[in-house]
């Protein structure tokens, strides 16, 4: 296993320097840049701004520094529209915020999709079951640009019961820490706990009707054994291996919650680096990604060993 | 979940308690003051950056004004008004200005100096510094200030110079009889360098900022909100009434109107198409005023554009057969002008010329549009009329673009592609001149007409269109030195209603909310130039 583990990281090496190459190639062939605005800037100026952040240099020089940058100084450079920033200070001030947000969402969808998706497939066919499903289908069809308004509707104007965005200032804001979670987390889990419900349900309904199960029944194993001890692990399979880049794709961020909900997270510096063509900060944020897409997807494998034995690296 | 939303509630109960007291009444106006002086609005994007001399948006600008004070302010209706320069003078030639410093303070108890602006104009125009607006420096024709930023002079030989700690003397290359208000713009704001060389990179950072103006940065979270309060040492403190302002990013102007009903922000944004209702549901907080912004569709001229456009009268009739009222009245529905011309009308010094098509009624355009057309070769009986109208994403540019391309096809049975672009996109698009039509609009730096005709001369960096005319070349040139601009930028008006370069489709107006007890926005300033010290909130 550990060797496994060992062997999987080294691959990871290469993997994310191809990303880092194919990331800063296509950005750069993008049309326009960060300094194209509507007035043509004067050569000079540009010439100036250019030569400030390197982008005079040939391609190869470029890359290169950029690599040497990371490798030798974990510096992932300024970011070229938002001059007072470093991509550093922008993913540590923003990643908490997504992380905390996505956590939060995570385990709650999780733990309530996980729970519907159980109950309905031992309830399967009963009033139970429909309202699981119906639930989850709902919950899937609406996407989350048309919840986020509705909620700032309902708890910030009806109700007054939370701010209607923004992020936690510190011990001198009138707000407490939870108030700004609530909206992102409801915002955020939705989609994903009705996916999580309907994968649940699904491969526990397969599970329940497999031939093992059978025998157990047939040998007069307790209904709650049977469910425990022999169906939930093998029915969390499929589950799980949508919960590794879930995760990923939860904590670092959504554009949605970050931009309706103001909550200043990475995942809208993700886009908005996209549309200014903040290269640096674009870069960055795609290796953070895709780090933790490598990890969690190495911890799902991982975990399928624990949880069927027949699965040996 | 439950004791998420448990918290919640104990944390609103909180949020009732106000931090600051300032009860009493107007300095000025004897109005009852409210107890809390905070105000709160909406922003649509995070701050690039708060260095006066990097910033390049309006949203920033709006901030480094409440931090910093340049030589010249402009009042709540736009005039120029002494700021840190308590008076100017400008020598017979009009080559010399020469500005007495009034004694202020920086947020730091230092005090301002003619140094502290030198040291800020040499670092715009000093290729070190690489700011987009350099060239601000050029336009304002300050001596040397071409020569530095294409790095053939030192930044120490910029023809600013401090004769004294109170006397800033500047020499510029042609008179300009607007160049006092052209120092209302951010980048030439002051800056502390004893500040900057202490702080390095991170002297914007909350508590490193030093300003001089009359609020100091407090607080700062990327992406969720900017705080400024009071600043003691500014010179005219007593006159400031807000003891704290709040900008929170707010990207979604229909989220940030139900904010603004829940009353968390003070101002906000009307979203397109809902003045209307607002105005009449909420009559005195929904304004529509004047904002120095013209929108147009711009031909492209060049070697390689379409065949049809080189034809003067394919173009007129395009500009004629719009309905521009359509456009206004139906679809933006805000109050904004119906546009003729191309520079703003209400900009200041600005004698708008008798444009012809402009006092026909719409069925005299229809009707000439289709005449001219028709000479031309193109429509019903002759060549078709197919171009391709490129537009930036947005609803409100689709929206018209689709009008717009109606129009066309029934009044000229022209076929216009529609073609959405992502932003950069579109720029890239127009730089390569790789369009037929384009949406294009552009928003003053400054209030004098000069902002807005400087564009179609032949080398400005916005004529993506390539229309020349040596003649309009020639008219910028003398508008410079003219006593009188207005004729000169009435003649240039004229000439662009005769080659039709373009196609003015309407110019802006600022559509907001303001609550009613928040009293000194400027409404009536046409380049929307807001300081936070003008401002107050009465007792209701």
């Amino acid at each position: 296993m550990l060797g496994f583990v060992l062997r999987r990281i080294a691959m990871a090496v290469p993997v994310i320097l191809i990303l880092i190459v194919f990331s800063f190639v296509l950005m750069r062939a993008a049309p326009g840049g960060p300094f194209t605005k509507e007035r043509a800037l004067p050569p000079k100026v540009l010439e100036n701004i250019n030569a400030k952040y390197g982008l005079d240099d040939p391609f190869l020089v470029q890359i290169g520094t950029y690599l040497k940058n990371i490798i030798f100084h974990f510096d992932f450079g300024p970011s070229f529209v938002y001059q007072d920033r470093t991509v550093n200070q922008i993913v540590a001030d923003g990643f908490p915020v997504t992380l905390t947000y996505g956590f939060w969402a995570f385990f709650f969808a999780v733990l309530i999709g996980g729970a519907l998706g159980i109950a309905a497939a031992l309830k399967q066919n009963t009033w139970i079951d429909y309202l699981a499903v119906g639930f989850s289908i709902g919950a899937q069809a609406l996407p989350n640009f048309i919840m986020a308004p509705i909620l700032v509707l309902v708890f910030t104007l009806w109700l007054s019961w939370l701010p209607g965005g923004g992020w936690w200032g510190g011990p001198g804001d009138p707000n407490s820490y939870s108030s700004y979670l609530v909206m992102p987390v409801i915002a955020l889990a939705t989609s994903y706990l009705a996916s999580i419900a309907r994968l649940t349900r699904s491969s526990m309904l397969e599970v329940l009707n497999s031939n093992f199960v059978r025998t157990a029944r047939a040998k007069g194993l307790p209904d709650r054994t049977i469910v425990l001890r022999h169906t939930l692990k093998p029915a969390l399979i499929p589950v799980i291996s949508y919960l590794g880049p879930a995760f990923v794709g939860m904590i670092t961020g959504s554009v949605v919650v970050d931009m309706f909900l103001s909550t200043g997270g990475i995942g809208k510096d993700f886009v908005q680096a996209a549309l200014n063509r903040d290269y640096s900060v674009i870069m960055g944020i795609t290796i953070l990604v895709g780090m933790l897409t490598i990890l969690f997807n190495l911890l799902v494998d991982v975990l399928y060993a624990w949880i069927d034995p027949r699965i040996r690296y | 979940m439950n004791i998420t939303i448990k918290a919640a509630l104990l944390g609103s109960a909180l949020a009732l308690a106000s931090p600051a007291l300032a009860a009493g009444t107007h300095p000025d106006t004897g109005e009852a003051l409210a107890d809390s002086q905070i105000y709160t609005y909406r922003m649509l994007d995070d701050v690039k950056s708060f260095d006066p001399q990097i910033n390049t948006d309006v949203e920033g600008s709006h901030i480094l004004r409440d931090l910093f004070e340049g030589l010249v302010n402009s009042d709540p209706q736009g005039n120029s008004v002494p700021g840190a320069a308590e008076s100017w003078e400008v020598s017979e030639d009009g080559l010399t200005y020469t500005f007495k410093l009034r004694d202020a303070k920086w947020s730091n108890g230092d005090p301002v100096t003619a140094g502290d602006f030198v040291y800020a104009w040499q670092r715009l125009a000093d290729p070190a510094t690489a700011s987009e607006y350099a060239w601000y420096m050029e336009l304002m024709g300050v001596e040397n200030a071409t020569k530095i930023v294409a790095g053939e002079m030192a930044a120490d030989m910029l023809g600013a110079t401090a004769v004294d700690d109170k006397t800033l003397e500047v020499k510029i290359d042609a008179p300009r009889p607007y160049f006092p208000g052209m120092l209302t713009h951010a980048s030439t704001f002051p800056v502390n360098q004893k500040v900057l060389e202490e702080h390095g990179d991170n002297w914007t950072k909350p508590g490193n900022l030093v300003g001089n103006g009359a609020f100091v940065l407090t607080d700062y979270v990327p992406g969720v909100k900017v705080t400024r309060e009071r600043n003691e040492m500014y010179w005219n403190n007593d006159k400031t009434v807000l003891e704290q302002v709040v900008a929170l990013v707010i990207n979604d102007e229909n989220i940030a109107l139900t904010r603004y009903d829940a009353g968390e922000v003070d101002k906000t944004d009307v979203p397109a198409g809902q003045y209307p209702a607002l105005k009449e549901k909420l009559p005195d907080e929904t304004y529509s005023t004047p904002r120095s912004c013209s929108y147009i569709y711009m031909f492209n001229l060049r070697e390689d554009g379409p065949e049809a456009l080189k034809d003067v009268r394919v173009r007129k009739a395009l500009s004629y057969a719009l309905n521009r009222d359509v456009i206004v009245d139906s679809i933006l529905k805000g109050g904004q002008y119906p546009s003729y011309n191309w520079t703003h009308q209400k900009t200041a010094g600005f004698e708008m010329p008798e444009i012809d098509y402009a006092t026909w009624s719409q069925d005299e355009r229809m009707a000439k549009a289709k005449e001219l057309l028709e000479e031309a070769g193109y429509g019903p009986g002759g060549k078709p009329l197919e171009l391709t109208l490129n537009y930036n994403t947005s609803e409100a540019h689709k929206k018209i673009a689709i009008a717009a391309s109606q129009m066309w096809k029934q009044a000229l049975g022209a076929n216009i592609t529609l073609a959405n672009f992502e932003w950069k996109v579109h720029l890239d698009k127009l730089r390569n001149g790789d369009f037929g039509m384009a949406r294009y609009a552009w928003c003053g730096d400054y209030n004098e007409p000069s902002t807005y005709t400087d564009l179609f001369t032949t080398t400005s960096g916005h004529n993506n269109g390539k229309y020349t005319n040596p003649k309009y070349d020639e008219l910028a040139k003398a508008a410079k030195t003219s006593a009188n601009p207005a004729e000169e930028y009435k003649q240039m008006e004229q000439l662009l209603a005769d080659d039709m370069p373009i196609v003015p489709v309407y110019q802006y107006t600022q559509v907001i909310m303001v609550k009613p007890d928040l009293k000194g926005y400027p409404f009536e300033d046409l380049m929307n130039n807001v300081y936070s010290r003008t401002m107050y909130r009465t007792a209701e």
